[in-house]
């Protein structure tokens, strides 16, 4: 065989960095010897092992871009989850953590590959996207973005304030939110689950032949995805990421 | 609704333990109905017992594969519910 077989193995990142995203998520920022780079959209496992040799793993998407030379994960705490608790509570700057990847290349995206790109996230779910937005970001490109953000508060909208920044210097990345369980006073915009009348007003029209990545809870991906080919889009072009029931 | 069901994104980790490609963006055509897809977009069961990829289209079981943890790693893989599968 000409080439050494990619193997998918095991190792250990340092983490550089936490910073709390909102009440119930924190970024955890990663370097890892010997990492290839990642393709915005894709994932790595992460792995805990207790001393009684017990492990659990889980799957968190990349939030950064490529071109930052470092791995960023969005950490999402579920109370009864076995790994999240520790991910957003215990890990330090300095602690090592294990982990492989990226993983995954279907649900991803490359600068070259063009739009226009139609972004649909629910809660956590932002975190690929966010690596989508970010990339297209440091590559300089202006392929037009449309994001459709649906999530429960405002407080809990995640990386509200760097998406409002990308989206006031950058007329081609349009921003939408919805918050489903309650608004800020005077709050203008959308207040409810997404919907096909709110995908109808937001989306680019199958015309325009977007590409449509759609992530987070499965009742809400199912929905969507259901809808935009409903809508007419071209079902190969709306890719999809449900979040596993294992979460946590 | 089965709340294992995933996209066959989700098989990415366990099948990048035994292909050295990305299999999931090759195509994959479903012996029982012909419809040939990325095996990203079709859809993904995945359990403690093992991880079933399922045509989009029919349901039909394209890729099964169990893991054995203990002892020596070992892995069956089953991919009879697939014509062909298409490589870049």
């Amino acid at each position: 065989m000409a080439d050494a077989p990619r193997k998918l193995a095991w190792r250990i990142g340092e983490i550089v960095e936490t910073s709390p995203e909102t009440p119930r998520t924190k970024s955890v920022c990663l370097e890892i010897p010997g990492w290839d780079g990642h393709r915005a959209g894709q994932h790595v496992d992460i792995r805990l092992t207790a001393e009684d040799g017990y492990q659990a793993q889980r799957s968190y998407s990349i939030a950064s871009a490529p071109e930052n030379g470092r791995v960023e994960l969005l950490i999402e705490r579920l109370d009864d989850g076995e790994v999240s608790p520790y991910l957003t509570e215990e890990l330090r700057a300095g602690d090592g953590l294990e982990l492989r990847g990226p993983i995954g290349g279907w649900f991803a995206w490359d600068a070259r590959e063009g739009g226009p790109l139609l972004l649909v996230a629910g809660g956590s779910g932002i975190a690929p996207l966010m690596a989508i937005i970010r990339h297209r970001q440091a590559a300089g490109n202006e392929v037009p973005v449309r994001l459709l953000f649906s999530s429960r508060s405002y407080e809990e909208v995640i990386f509200r304030e760097e998406l409002e920044s990308l989206a006031a210097g950058d007329e081609t990345l349009e921003i939408t939110h919805t918050l489903t369980r309650s608004a800020p006073p005077g709050w203008q915009g959308y207040d409810r689950r997404i919907d096909e009348e709110m995908i109808g007003e937001v989306a680019f029209s199958p015309d325009e032949w977007p590409l449509a990545f759609v992530c987070g809870p499965t009742p809400l991906v199912e929905a969507v995805a259901t809808t935009l080919v409903g809508l007419g889009h071209e079902p190969a072009r709306v890719k999809t990421e449900r979040f596993g029931p294992t979460g946590g | 609704m089965d709340e294992n069901r995933l996209d066959g994104n989700a098989a990415a980790e366990v099948l990048a333990e035994i292909f050295t490609f990305e299999i999931t963006t090759a195509r994959a055509a479903c012996v029982r109905c012909g419809a040939a897809g990325e095996v990203g977009a079709q859809m993904a069961y995945v359990s403690e017992i093992g991880t079933v990829v399922r045509c989009a289209a029919c349901d039909n079981a394209l890729i099964r594969v169990v893991r054995q943890d203990d002892g020596p790693q070992r892995y069956w893989l089953d991919l009879k519910g697939i014509e062909y599968l298409q490589l870049e």
